[in-house]
């Protein structure tokens, strides 16, 4: 399974896994969604500390949840971007969406 | 510019095989004996290139992915990735940080991060024949004896 989806309180954490291209990021895609639109979460956390390599598909499956999460009225958090993705990250601008935290930072 | 060693695979544009073609390319690439960062920065270049092909080259049809492999002298990789498909009508509008042809799911970011990941970058395009984007990026020596 490329993503661990828990949910409490109505908030979901998406523990994405292994690599984001955009093969695997068309199943974690679908998988978010649609417990998303399920639970309509106040929040949507996006768990980044067990991905081991991500491509631009990273950036873009964000900027989708980013969109979802506006229409479900929720708000989208991207944490524990380990040190490996902080360059990808930095370049997509995605800091001007204010979805990036240093919750729980992890080292890599 | 004398070339050390070469690859050449080739690939249908199946996209369960980007992380096929990165891997190849990485494996290739560690003979120059790479950091984990310049080996990442390559795996990242390969897979958007990749992807480009699958997307948009062979947006309707299956077709072939050629990918060539060099190392030159002076621990330099020069990464030629090969389509004979649509082409790219405005390159210059192709490589703009955020444009995309594909809507909500696609960054739009691919030629960004080619560019910032590798120290060069080329792309030919011909609409209807094909493209080609040729990448370098020089590999910092650190060992000795790796040629």
């Amino acid at each position: 399974m490329s993503v661990k989806i828990s949910h409490e309180n109505g908030k979901i954490t998406a523990k994405l896994m292994g690599e984001i291209d955009h093969h695997t990021a068309k199943a974690m895609r679908e998988e978010i969604d649609s417990e998303a639109e399920k639970i309509k979460p106040a929040v949507l956390y996006l768990d980044f500390s067990e991905v081991q390599f991500m491509d631009s598909s990273g950036i873009g499956l964000v900027m989708g949840r980013f969109r979802q999460m506006e229409l479900l009225g929720g708000k989208l958090r991207v944490i524990n971007v380990p040190e490996h993705l902080e360059r990808i990250m930095a370049l997509s601008g995605l800091g001007a969406l204010g979805v990036l935290t240093n919750e729980g930072k992890v080292k890599k | 510019m004398k070339i050390i060693n070469e690859t050449n695979i080739s690939f249908m544009s199946k996209s369960n095989n980007e992380s096929f073609a990165r891997s190849v390319v990485s494996a290739f690439v560690l003979q120059l004996d790479p950091t984990i960062t310049e080996l990442a920065d390559i795996k990242t270049a390969v897979s958007e290139a990749v992807t480009n092909c699958i997307v948009h080259a062979y947006k309707y049809e299956m077709g072939t992915i050629y990918i060539t492999v060099r190392i030159i002298e002076g621990g330099k990789i020069q990464i030629k990735i090969r389509d004979k498909g649509c082409g790219i009508e405005n390159i210059h509008e192709a490589m703009e940080p955020l444009f995309t042809t594909m809507g909500g799911e696609r960054a739009g970011l691919g030629f960004a991060v080619m560019q910032s990941f590798m120290d060069k970058i080329r792309v030919n395009s011909k609409v209807g024949k094909g493209t080609t984007i040729t990448m370098e990026k020089s590999i910092i020596r650190r060992a000795k004896n790796n040629e």
